[in-house]
């Protein structure tokens, strides 16, 4: 865990390079033909969405630890993923309608992915308020929902594949022409690279605040 | 029952009126589509920049403001800690 938060200050370093240099390299993209300006949303969007999914399952296998093992560092990692699953939920759930009210002419469409997407961000929502007002042993209860947000996370990324939707299909990523694909994948590093360290830095805070409990349990004894 | 009637028959006037009022408000239904002029057009069409700068600054405002908020929260919950554990290990405690 410490070795891990020496991390952050580094990869927080690397990562504001990067976004620093995101937009001269998203402006080397070439407008997409239907869609022109408004799809450069696109390149913070889609790597936001995977963000936020891959966190939901960080959180449900670190649940899982957790729930068969208690690791205590299992259950911060859950913490720590559980909220940025809820942080970068909030950017995808508030980027999408800006994109969707031009592309589309809606703010708004209760399709599957945008369904599930709001879902799944209040089961994560709903996982943090238990944690927050829960009380003792609200940890264990919490992992369970944080294995259900997991679940969600493939059921998200394939619904629109599964129902007719507005939105555009998984088919989109894999025939991105290179042009487009190249700002895509550094954008998707430098969230990535962003998202690691707040992981380690959020996991920190749980178990400062676990050591901050133990120790006020100490003076009162 | 002439009360009665009056009173009907001012009531069917009132909502015939009310109807006409709001028939005259709305606009005819066009016989031909003429077509828009240049200028028209290009104020129907919605302008991508807003959107795409509204888009990217909740990106960058929602994560440098998290960063900032996680940042200060653990500074002050490893200050209280530090603080507690001066209080456990001080000279006043006990062993």
């Amino acid at each position: 865990m410490r070795f891990a938060t020496r991390l952050v200050p580094p990869l927080l370093v690397v990562a504001a390079v990067m976004f620093a240099a995101a937009p001269f390299v998203i402006d080397t993209a070439p407008y997409e033909s239907s869609m022109g300006l408004i799809q450069r949303i696109f390149y913070f969007h889609v790597p936001v969405g995977i963000v936020m999914l891959v966190s939901g399952l960080v959180c449900g296998v670190a649940s899982a630890v957790y729930l068969f093992r208690r690791s205590p560092v299992a259950d911060y990692l859950a913490v720590a993923a559980a909220e940025l699953s809820v942080v970068f939920g909030l950017i995808v759930l508030a980027t999408g309608p800006l994109w969707a009210r031009k592309a589309w002419g809606v703010w708004w469409d209760w399709d599957a992915r945008l369904t599930s997407t709001v879902v799944m961000w209040m089961v994560f929502a709903a996982y943090l308020l238990l944690r927050r007002f829960g009380g003792p042993g609200s940890e264990v209860l919490s992992a369970a929902v944080g294995l259900f947000g997991m679940v969600l996370s493939p059921f998200v990324y394939w619904s629109v594949n599964f129902w007719r939707t507005l939105h555009p299909k998984t088919s989109v990523l894999p025939t991105l022409p290179s042009p487009m694909l190249g700002p895509m994948l550094f954008c998707l590093a430098a969230f990535f690279v962003l998202y690691v360290a707040l992981l380690f830095l959020r996991a920190r805070l749980a178990s400062a605040q676990a050591a901050l409990e133990q120790a006020y349990l100490s003076v009162e004894d | 029952m002439v009360r009665k009637i009056r009173t009907w028959l001012a009531v069917s006037m009132l909502v015939v009126l009310s109807c006409a009022a709001v028939g005259a408000q709305q606009k005819p239904t066009p016989n031909e589509f003429t077509p828009m002029s240049a200028e028209e057009q290009a104020s129907e069409v919605l302008p991508a920049t807003p959107f795409v700068f509204t888009a990217y600054a909740i990106v960058w405002l929602v994560l440098i403001g998290y960063v900032f908020v996680l940042w200060r929260r653990v500074s002050k919950v490893e200050r209280e800690l530090l603080d507690v554990n001066a209080r456990l290990t001080g000279p006043g405690s006990r062993p």
